[in-house]
């Protein structure tokens, strides 16, 4: 246990003032504020694969590392999409997910928003459309933003959900 | 590969079986010997090769004219022997391995679902791939299939999978899935379940498929890879790598020697970037909010190296055909030098904590035990097989450019429960990082990338990589036109997967979590 302790200790607090462009910054400031007006300081997001490369999942999972630390803006990622604010898609959508996201979609309780997170979420990418793939997530549901990058890195996307709140 | 051992002696066994195969030329998919044989013997050939001992490590087809041409790939102490065959494309009734080899049970399966191969003695006759978007009389791989497809508007939910049931008092069924609860891939898990014990758990895939091998036809050399880049967001560098080796070997085309450390490089980066992130979510998954936070930062910064050096944070788009994309500047290789160092003294800090945790060790040993016997009827691959006893890993069994040159050391246990992949997973980390460093001491100057050849046309070859997750094979065959008309990359979670079903039998429900992540098989990657 001592061990455990002074290595938490000796590591300190790695998290880093984020983001570090002053421009986003200012930004980041403003939509917290907004977090605090419109969600009661706590925004919910259902994040969904509707057939990624899971290359978007793992620096989606990176916002929980300890240097992003993304719930102390008051982001925070649930287990279902009833108790979501906003749905956070990534992956072409496979016509086998087809049915899915549009369920989950539909168990988001409004007001909600959805945020389509890479370049397959915008436009399909490297899938396209196919005889598998429907393309980008706005074929599917309504999509409100677009976070671009193969994949976002996890800066990209704090700018991304941060603009989804302004808008 | 020396021409001694297994092979021979298994081509002597056929001829006694009155068998009668045709030896390929020795360059034709090289490594692997290829041997053509016909339809009617194939189930006997398998049957043959399961009496030999030897591992199954996938089958796939190619439509081609009139003919669906069939390969199979078997191993035996890392010599690669091809089965090939051919049937007619309106008429493709062939005997299944998976009597003899389970592990390929699902391959064929995509094999029907994909190219419409019947496979008559098949044990259990279902579909796998193909869920709702394309209907049962069509198959996507076929030459006259439209990349566009024929699919309905909207695809239905797969609502009528005919899961096998478990009845008898107290039984209950647990269903999860396709969007499961965290932020991971998605796929369909069935348990059966009594009290807080497991009964039987039935894994339904292929909700991520996007037509991979669909999408690479007609592509170039650079289309291709870039395609394989994203085959598995994780295994980026794996899976370009084995893509790109299979059209280097087609068109018999040296990557320098400056270029095959760099993607040695590249590969055991992606190692060290997973085993970090997995170990951590093991550890997770059992309440240990320490080792998450501690093992996710050592993985944050090892993922911003590869932004400074390589420019991207999962190296996709680094391995291209030829070589790698760029070379690193001096500073560069410093720093990857640096970072060596750094992890191998956070790690020397933090693994005893991890390994004489008391609460950990309640947790994670005996928990998912994984039988030799399994993993070896499985063909079960990487960590997962070599933590059941399976001493086997390509880069020293199969010494590929630049492993042959170099000492790779490869851990085995024989517990085979989620604590020994955990220490697998620890002492390939500590492997990886001896042989970043030995590869950075003796880095070759020149070239890192050739030029592609033009004119590469009519040919075929084989990758053989041991990627993060165990060996993948990867199978290209170039046009007349120099385009591609084949390509499949055969992830280890095809098999892997299946022993995540074997292993959770008998383990509680709440642990289903952290033996899943033991495993991490791949679902984009195996759904293809």
């Amino acid at each position: 246990m001592l061990r455990v302790l002074n290595k938490i200790i000796e590591t300190g607090t790695v998290t880093e003032t984020l983001p570090r462009d002053p421009s986003l910054e200012t930004l980041g400031y403003q939509v917290q504020r907004q977090i605090e007006r419109r969600f009661a300081g706590s925004l919910a997001i259902r994040q969904v694969d509707a057939g990624s490369c899971n290359g978007c999942e793992l620096e989606i999972h990176a916002l929980n590392n300890p240097y992003y630390d993304i719930e102390r803006f008051g982001i925070h990622f649930v287990a279902s999409p009833r108790h979501a604010d906003a749905l956070l898609v990534t992956g072409p959508v496979s016509r086998h997910m087809e049915h899915a996201l549009r369920t989950t979609w539909m168990a988001t309780p409004s007001p909600k928003f959805v945020i389509a997170s890479g370049d397959c979420a915008c436009t399909g990418g490297e899938f396209a459309t196919s005889y598998a793939s429907c393309g980008g997530v706005e074929s599917v549901i309504p999509v409100d933003v677009k976070i671009s990058g193969c994949p976002p890195s996890p800066n990209d996307l704090l700018a991304g959900i941060l603009a989804a709140l302004e808008n | 590969m020396s021409d001694t051992g297994a092979i021979p002696a298994f081509l002597a066994r056929l001829a006694d079986a009155h068998i009668v195969v045709e030896r390929a030329p020795s360059e034709r998919l090289s490594p692997a010997r290829v041997v053509t044989l016909a339809a009617a013997d194939w189930g006997a050939d398998g049957k043959l090769a399961f009496e030999a001992s030897f591992r199954h490590a996938g089958i796939w087809g190619d439509h081609v004219d009139d003919e669906i041409r069939l390969f199979a790939c078997l191993v035996s102490q890392g010599n690669y022997l091809v089965l090939a065959c051919g049937v007619p494309a309106n008429e493709s009734g062939l005997a299944s391995h998976a009597p003899y080899f389970p592990g390929v049970d699902r391959m064929e399966h995509h094999l029907h679902d994909m190219l419409g191969v019947a496979f008559i003695d098949h044990p259990n006759a279902t579909r796998w791939t193909r869920h709702q978007a394309w209907p049962e009389d069509v198959f996507p791989l076929r030459a006259d299939f439209p990349l566009d497809g024929r699919a309905p508007r909207r695809a239905r939910a797969d609502n009528d999978y005919p899961f096998a049931s478990v009845l008898g008092s107290g039984v209950y069924e647990i269903p999860v899935g396709p969007v499961h609860a965290g932020i991971i891939e998605p796929g369909h898990f069935r348990f059966h379940a009594v009290g807080e014990q497991v009964l039987r758990l039935e894994e339904r895939l292929g909700y991520t498929h996007k037509g991979v091998e669909k999408l690479a036809v007609g592509r170039d050399a650079a289309g291709l890879a870039r395609l394989a880049n994203r085959i598995s967001g994780d295994s980026a560098v794996s899976h370009a790598w084995a893509a790109c080796m299979a059209m280097e070997r087609a068109a018999s085309l040296q990557v320098p020697p400056r270029g095959q450390a760099m993607r040695a490089i590249l590969a055991e980066r992606e190692r060290i970037a997973n085993h970090l992130g997995d170990i951590g979510a093991i550890c997770n998954d059992v309440g240990f909010a320490f080792a998450h936070m501690q093992f996710g930062r050592l993985r944050e910064i090892w993922q911003r190296g590869n932004q400074t050096v390589f420019d991207h944070r999962l190296l996709m788009d680094r391995v291209v055909p030829g070589g790698i994309a760029a070379d690193i500047s001096a500073e560069g290789l410093r720093l990857l030098q640096s970072q060596c160092v750094e992890l191998s003294r956070e790690l020397d800090g933090l693994m005893p904590i991890i390994d004489d945790l008391p609460s950990l060790e309640d947790r994670l040993v005996m928990t998912g035990v994984f039988s030799e016997i399994d993993a070896r009827t499985l063909g079960a691959l990487g960590y997962v097989a070599k933590a059941s006893g399976i001493d086997y890993d390509l880069r020293r069994d199969h010494g590929y450019a630049p492993y042959d040159a170099l000492e790779v050391k490869s851990p085995c246990l024989t517990d085979g429960d989620v604590a020994s992949r955990v220490q697998i997973r620890a002492e390939e980390l500590r492997d990886s990082l001896d042989l970043i460093e030995n590869l950075l001491r003796q880095l070759p100057e020149g070239q890192v990338s050739a030029p592609w050849p033009e004119g590469t046309a009519g040919v075929d070859g084989i990758g053989l990589i041991e990627g993060w997750r165990g060996e993948i094979l990867s199978y290209v065959r170039f046009d007349a036109d120099g385009r591609v008309a084949r390509f499949f990359p055969r992830d280890p979670s095809w098999f892997n997967w299946q022993a995540l079903e074997r292993l959770i039998h008998g383990n509680i429900v709440p642990d289903f979590p952290v033996c899943n992540k033991s495993i991490n098989g791949s679902y984009s990657g195996h759904d293809l």
